[in-house]
Parts: structure tokens; C-alpha cells; sequence
């Protein structure tokens, strides 16, 4: 195991005193470290939002990119890099809303790549707009008289895109939490691990005291975690309950196993320019 | 006395066209003739008018010529819209029992060689695409080509499929060939070919902007489906294993982009095609290249816009919004390649420049440059990868990513390396990487660091404007008139100007092909010492001449312009040129 100092960022984070993100924080550092990886060997990718500020308050190699277009930055990196430890951190807005189709393109090829998602069911940043995660009837300052549309269901979601690694922790309770990403970035495919994280400045209705009352933890030997049926059953449940835990699990060949290029080594590695041009030419004749 | 013809073959979408026309142009690069061919298609499969051109030289050609010698026509479309541009002395070859057309149309001294094609073609495959072969066949005797070279592409061409395939298009064509000699005379612009011929290398500008990036080390291509581009992406995808190159198609263009800065980032060289309408989806990441200092490849083949436009038609009318795209300032490279043989060297030096500059480089090309096929002078080997300064180890000092440096260039790490863990932000960031954006914007400490930030951003092209190539003048010295151009609209600036020349009114060619940064001094002395200038350029607006005016105040007044989809022809120049002159 690491040291956690390893992980600590000169940067403190900016998040508002309470914000369910700090725990989403530590449980990643708690995660990386009990899998003992080096922080020279992590990526932290994020778009833009409150949550994406994640990668400054880490240490480790870092991409802070723009709003939606963390998953094509560490697709890019994981493709380049297939050594790299890629792990994409963000928000609600920036993953289902303005990069909902990179999402579930990432998840359709199998990158193995973690996508932890701070879900607060509201843009935090822009201060407490409505999200495509909010509830219906969510009433803020662009929906007044309440959303009207149906929230995104990202577990549902992810579990039909072909994610091979599918949970939901809350991050009102670290431990659970940290076993979630620790076991999906072990993972090797896509995994996904949706987080309660509630926004305490902007989002009075989906509380720490709204999860702690509604959420229950998916175990026991009833429920089977190689079981899509099970799982799509369990990503509907809401009222009264919520569950929490490790959905959805399936070994499958990962997008970097499959890769044409990949299957002759790591592209970063490897020599530059051609070792035959003439040959090369010669198709031109 | 001519030393070139000029063969165009027509017909609908699924009739063959393309592939026959690659056959006889590689007929002709093989007899060791300079070729410039070009594909006319339209947005669709079957059906259409398609048509493919090439023409052939004993000297290098640079564009597509202005007439015809020989019209191949598949249907009676291609004869009505083609008849009038074969020249005196030309041909037209037909199914004398399907295509019909009004004689009106011919041009004096064209004779009509209408064939029994279709009848012909079925006594070797039921395939009706022979009928192009008899139809090759006979233009191989007309033109008194070698008819073994022809058969050797034949069976290089057809090598995958059965040897029945090579074999019955090698008869057709035979028999086209018998048929001709019986009937009819050779052409008098028959060439000599020359003797022991050494096959020249025949490309697209995309083939060419491809090999260019394997030859420097692309290790990551992403596209999106998009005519003009896509042949990048496929002889990419199809090179991707043997080259160890990963080839991404993507969700979108701003997936495309996305991915290619996360390579980039990832320590690859890294490029990503595509053409005007997908470069509209890339241009907030174009921004968050050159803020994050990635050095990205950009190839940006434009064809007519705006908005959908005109999918496989030509233009040059991206200039302003490669100049201009993404909010802010920042530093961008910009190469518009002159010729397919330039594509593979600006491309070559665009993966250079991105590295050395750590910035998002452009290389402009459009339909015409992508897609058209030309021979290429011997293509160097030797390719200098230089991949400016990229650290292999943790500096002794604390590493910082966005360091201030003399000329802006900061030492750069890429992850997995020791001791320089950093991260890069779309935000505006210190040295050290954490930005300035959120808790710490408007203090004024961070104000400055803005500041300093910015400058160093943009000191980058100032760096680069002294080390990119200024713009050169090809022809006559002290000529009366210059044609001013960039981009693919070099090649047929250069024939007009040739033509204007042999006409007794001297002319040179001044193509700016180094577009950004902008070599402002150089280009004001150059137009000012001109006698005449004309600014050619394949847009509504003259987006350069306006750029032109932009960086020097100089004012080119007389400017040719094209916008209906089509390249420009070297008489439409010479006719402008001429009215010009006076």
C-alpha cells in the first residue's frame, strides 16, 4: 500500500464546506492507494463543473479539459498509453448532459477506464441550475415552476450501453464508497461508479438525510451480480428505496485487448517513423 | 506541338468509373508520364453523373487541364455534358447502341467512335463494367500506350480477386484494343513515351497527408467520417497494424479532437482529419489545445460550404474560420500545402512544429488537393523528427509544465514519467499548472500571472514567424503581372501563369503556403515591388486577399474568385489575367 501523502496536492479544494465531493476525494486517494498505484502511473481526467476540479486537489498526472469531453481526453491517453491508470471525475451535467454521448460510446467499447460521476443532481458551479439528473419538479432558477422532464437514469443507462462494471455508492458513506472504485478500477473494462454526492449549497431536496433514509446496500445471497435481468430490475428501483452498491459485473475483452495497433505494444513506447519507407512507396507505383 | 492529353471517362455512380479511371492513370505514371487525374462525383451511390479525368504529360502537370482529347462516354448524359469540351482533333468513344446524343453538341474535328461496348464486354463477363475495359482497350491503341504495362496494373489492381477477373478484363480490353487498330486512326497527341521508364510514385493529397504522418511518427489518427478527408482515415485504418498506428473512427468530430489532445497529452504524435463542417465541431477544443500547449495535427480538408454545401465539391472558403476559431487568443500554426508532393512535406512538418511549439498546427488542404491523384517527384526518406523539448527525465529543479521561457516554450513532461506529475487545465493556470481561475482569479497577484501566462502563450508565434519559410515566387523574374494564391489553387496559378507567359505577357506565381503564422514584412515587400497583381483563390469573398490586407494594409484589387464548386481552370485565370493587363 501507498501512503496517502503520496496523493496530497499542494491545492486545497474549493468545494463548498460539506460538499459531498470531499468524500468522493478521499475515497479515490484511499482507493489508489491500497492498490498501491505510483501517482506517476494515474491520470485523473475531468471536464468542467465543481466536481471536475478534482484533478488539482490530487496528486497525480492530471487533465482538467472542457465541460463533456473528459471521456475522449482519456480515451485518447488510454490509447496512447494503455500502461497509464486512466480515471475520469466529474459531475452530473458534465457526463449525462453535455457529454451523455461520449459516455456511452466509452462505455459501448469497453475502455478500461473508471468514470466515477458526482452525481448532485444539480449544476453547482453555474449556481443551481436544474441537471439532466434532477428530479422531476426540481425547482431552481431555470425551472421555476419545476423541471418537467424525466431524470436520466444513468445506472439503467449504462448497464444497456454495454458497462462492465456497474455500481452506485453514496459519498455520505466513505467506506462503501472506497470499495466501489477501488474494485472498479481493479476492474478491467469500463466501469462506472455513479455517486450520490449531494450539492449542500444549491440542492435542498436531495440530501445527505434523503439518501441516508432512502438507500440500502445490494448484497445477500439473493442478488447476482452477473445477472443483467437482476440488475436492470434493481437500476429502476427509486420510491421507496434506493440501492446502492455493485449492480452489474462481466468479464469482457477490453477495446485496448482488441486494437489492431495495441496488439504490438504500447504506442508510447514504441520507436517513431518508418523501418521501410521504399516499401511503403512502392504501394504508390 | 502538345506533350500532354487528356482522357475523361463518364458514366453513373456504380458503373466503375473511378477504379477505371485509377487503372489507366496508373497505366500512364507507370509509362513513366506525369499525371493529374480528378474524380467528379456526387453525394451518392448508384446512379448520378460521375465522371474521372486524367491527364498525361511528358512534363509535370499541375492541373487538370482545360480540354479533352478523349471523351469515354458511358451513357448519353456524360456525351451531351461532355462533347463540347473535346478538343479538334479528339475523340468520342460510346456504345453506338445505347448512348444517344445530339450531334450539334461536337465540336468541329471531333470524330465519333461509336463502339458495340455493351456487346463486346458480355462476350467476357456478365459484369457490364467490361464495357469500360473494351472501352480503356481501344483508348490504349489510340493513344499508342503499352499494352503489357496496361495488363500488369490490370492484374496488380484486380491481384485480390480471381484470376477469372484478371483474365476476362485483360481479354475485353484486348479485344477493345483488336477493334480500334481495325477501325480506327491513332490520335497525332499520341506521346513518345520514354524509353526504360522509371515508375513514378501516383497519390492523392490524402494518400500523400497520411504517408506523411506515418513517415513523422503518428502513432494516433482520429476521424469521423467526412468527404474530402475520409481517404485519410482509410489508408490510416488500413495501415493501423502493419505501422503500429491506433485508428480511431469517433462518435463525432468532438469526440475526434478530444481524443487526439488525450494522445497527444499521452506523449504520442497524434493527428486527427476531417473537413469544414466537422472542423465547426472542434473548435472549442482547438482552443484547449494551445491552452494546454498539446501539439495536435489538425487536417482540415475543405470542400463548399457553407453548412452542408456542396459534399464533394471543392473550395477554399474555410481560410477565415481556421484563422479565426475558438474565443480568445492563442497561438495556431497554420500550412495550406501547395501540392500532393507538399502535403507529405507539410504534414511531415506539422508534426514537427506542433511538438516543437506545443500548439495546435492546421494543414489546410481541400477536395481538390485530397482527392485528386497526382505523380509525385521521388519522395524524400529522410525524415527529421524533431520533437522539441520533451523531457526523457525529471528536471533537477521542481518541475513546473508551463514554466515562462524565453521563447515561450516550456520543457514538457508527459504522464508516467517521474518526479513532473502536473496537470493540465483549460483553465488558465500558474507555471506550476493550478490555476487562477476559480478562489484565486482577480487577486492581483493572479492577475499577473494571467498575464504572464498569455505572453508566453503567444510569444510562441513570434518564435515561430521567424522560423517558418516565407512565402516564394515561382516563374519569370520581374514579371508584369503576379498571381497571388495559397492552397491547392498553386497548381493551376502556375499553368496560367505559363500559358500567360507563352502569350507575351510574363507572369509569376506567389503562394503563401505558411498561412499562420503570418510572414507580414516579407509578403508587404514582395506585393509592393509587384507590377500587377491578381489574388486567385476558390471562394465568394478572396478570404486571403482579405487576410492579406488584414496583416500588411496592402490591397490586392483585382481578384479572381470561384465559388460554384468547381476547381478553376487555367483559361478562366488566363481570361481574368488578360482583362487585367488590358
Amino acid at each position: 500500500m501507498m501512503e496517502l501523502s503520496k496523493y496530497k496536492s499542494e491545492t486545497r479544494p474549493d468545494w463548498c464546506p460539506g460538499c459531498g465531493d470531499f468524500g468522493v476525494l478521499n475515497a479515490l486517494i484511499q482507493a489508489v492507494a491500497n492498490l498501491n498505484i505510483d501517482p506517476k502511473d494515474l491520470l485523473v481526467v475531468s471536464g468542467i463543473g465543481c466536481s471536475s476540479n478534482l484533478p488539482g486537489f490530487i496528486h497525480a498526472y492530471g487533465f482538467h479539459s472542457l465541460h463533456g469531453r473528459a471521456m475522449p481526453i482519456a480515451t485518447g491517453a488510454r490509447l496512447a498509453n494503455p500502461d497509464l491508470n486512466v480515471v475520469v471525475t466529474g459531475g452530473d451535467g458534465d457526463g449525462y448532459g453535455i457529454g451523455l454521448g461520449h459516455f456511452i460510446h466509452a462505455m459501448r467499447r469497453n475502455l478500461d477506464i473508471t468514470y466515477i460521476v458526482m452525481d448532485n443532481q444539480t449544476y453547482g458551479l453555474t449556481t443551481g441550475q436544474a441537471s439532466p439528473t434532477s428530479q422531476k419538479s426540481f425547482v431552481t432558477k431555470s425551472s421555476p415552476l419545476g423541471t418537467i422532464e424525466e431524470p436520466i437514469n444513468p445506472i439503467a443507462l449504462a448497464l444497456v450501453a454495454g458497462a462492465t462494471y456497474v455500481s452506485r455508492g453514496f459519498s455520505g458513506d466513505p467506506k462503501h464508497l472506497t470499495e466501489l472504485v477501488e474494485n472498479a478500477i481493479k476492474h478491467k473494462g469500463f466501469s462506472l461508479v455513479d455517486v450520490f454526492s449531494p450539492c449542500v449549497t444549491w440542492n435542498k431536496v436531495d440530501t445527505y438525510d434523503y439518501f441516508r433514509q432512502k438507500c440500502y446496500k445490494l448484497n445477500g445471497p439473493d442478488y447476482n451480480t452477473s445477472s443483467m435481468e437482476q440488475a436492470i430490475a434493481k437500476s429502476r428501483e427509486w420510491d421507496p428505496k434506493i440501492p446502492l452498491g455493485l449492480f452489474y459485473e462481466a468479464q469482457k475483452p477490453t477495446y485496448e485487448e482488441q486494437d489492431p495497433a495495441l496488439k504490438f505494444g504500447n504506442p508510447v513506447k514504441s520507436q517513431l517513423g518508418v523501418a521501410n519507407p521504399q516499401q511503403l512507396f512502392q504501394e504508390f507505383i | 506541338m502538345r506533350n500532354d492529353f487528356n482522357v475523361r471517362i463518364g458514366g453513373a455512380a456504380g458503373d466503375g468509373i473511378s477504379s477505371t479511371g485509377e487503372i489507366f492513370a496508373r497505366t500512364c505514371s507507370r509509362s513513366g508520364l506525369h499525371v493529374y487525374g480528378m474524380n467528379s462525383y456526387q453525394s451518392a451511390i448508384r446512379g448520378g453523373h460521375v465522371w474521372f479525368q486524367v491527364r498525361a504529360s511528358l512534363d509535370k502537370v499541375t492541373s487538370q487541364g482545360d480540354n479533352l482529347d478523349v471523351l469515354i462516354a458511358l451513357n448519353s448524359e456524360t456525351a451531351e455534358v461532355h462533347a463540347p469540351f473535346v478538343s479538334k482533333g479528339g475523340v468520342i468513344i460510346y456504345d453506338k447502341d445505347k448512348v444517344k446524343f445530339n450531334a450539334n453538341l461536337v465540336p468541329e474535328g471531333v470524330k465519333l467512335l461509336g463502339m458495340p461496348l455493351a456487346d463486346m464486354a458480355r462476350k467476357f463477363d456478365k459484369n457490364p463494367i467490361m464495357q469500360n475495359t473494351v472501352a480503356l482497350g481501344a483508348t490504349i491503341f489510340l493513344l499508342d500506350l503499352n499494352f503489357d504495362v496496361f495488363s500488369q496494373v490490370l492484374s496488380d489492381i484486380f491481384g485480390k480477386k480471381k484470376q477469372a477477373v484478371i483474365d476476362a478484363n485483360t481479354k475485353a480490353a484486348s479485344s477493345g484494343l483488336d477493334f480500334a487498330k481495325a477501325n480506327y486512326a491513332q490520335l497525332d497527341v499520341k506521346l513518345v513515351l520514354p524509353s526504360n521508364p522509371r515508375p513514378k510514385l501516383l497519390m492523392t493529397g490524402n494518400q500523400a497527408i497520411a504517408l506523411g504522418a506515418i513517415m513523422a511518427g503518428c502513432k494516433f489518427y482520429a476521424a469521423y467520417p467526412m468527404t474530402p478527408a475520409s481517404g485519410v482515415l482509410h489508408w490510416m485504418a488500413a495501415h493501423a497494424a502493419s505501422q503500429k498506428v491506433v485508428v480511431k473512427q469517433a462518435e463525432d468530430e468532438l469526440a475526434v479532437i478530444n481524443m487526439g489532445i488525450g494522445a497527444a497529452h499521452a506523449g504520442v504524435r497524434s493527428m486527427v482529419g476531417t473537413s469544414g463542417g466537422g472542423f465547426s465541431l472542434m473548435v472549442e477544443a482547438l482552443g484547449l489545445a494551445a491552452m494546454t500547449e498539446t501539439p495536435l495535427v489538425i487536417m482540415e480538408s475543405q470542400r463548399a460550404g457553407p453548412s452542408t454545401g456542396l459534399p464533394t465539391k471543392t473550395e477554399q472558403g474555410d481560410l477565415n474560420m481556421m484563422t479565426g476559431a475558438s474565443q480568445g487568443d492563442f497561438p495556431r500554426i497554420i500550412l495550406s500545402p501547395l501540392t500532393v508532393e507538399d502535403a507529405y512535406y507539410a504534414t511531415i512538418e506539422a508534426f514537427n512544429l506542433a511538438e516543437r511549439f506545443q500548439c495546435p498546427v492546421i494543414v489546410a488542404s481541400d477536395l481538390l488537393l485530397s482527392e485528386h491523384i497526382e505523380t509525385v517527384d521521388d519522395l524524400s526518406p529522410n525524415v527529421v523528427i524533431d520533437r522539441g523539448d520533451l523531457l526523457n527525465a525529471a528536471p533537477s529543479e521542481p518541475y513546473k509544465r508551463f514554466k515562462i521561457t524565453e521563447t515561450g516554450i516550456s520543457p514538457r513532461a508527459i504522464p508516467g514519467m517521474a518526479g513532473t506529475v502536473f496537470v493540465a487545465a483549460s483553465d488558465e493556470h500558474m507555471e506550476n499548472g493550478v490555476v487562477v481561475s476559480d478562489v484565486l482569479s482577480g487577486l492581483p497577484k493572479y492577475v499577473k500571472e494571467r498575464e504572464r501566462q498569455m505572453e508566453k502563450r503567444m510569444k510562441k508565434m513570434d518564435v515561430a514567424r521567424n522560423e517558418i519559410a516565407a512565402p516564394k515566387i515561382y516563374g519569370v523574374p520581374n514579371a508584369e503581372l503576379t498571381l497571388v494564391c495559397w492552397g491547392s489553387t498553386f497548381g493551376v496559378a502556375l499553368e496560367a501563369a505559363d500559358t500567360l507567359t507563352k502569350d507575351g505577357i510574363p507572369t509569376n506565381v506567389y503562394a503563401i503556403r505558411n498561412v499562420m503564422p503570418f510572414k507580414s514584412d516579407e509578403v508587404a515587400a514582395t506585393l509592393k515591388s509587384a507590377k500587377k497583381l491578381l489574388n486567385v483563390e476558390c471562394n465568394y469573398t478572396s478570404q486571403m486577399a482579405r487576410m492579406i490586407r488584414a496583416e500588411t494594409g496592402f490591397e490586392i484589387k483585382d481578384k479572381f474568385v470561384k465559388y460554384d464548386g468547381e476547381p478553376i481552370y487555367v483559361y478562366e485565370i488566363v481570361n481574368k489575367a488578360k482583362a487585367v493587363v488590358g
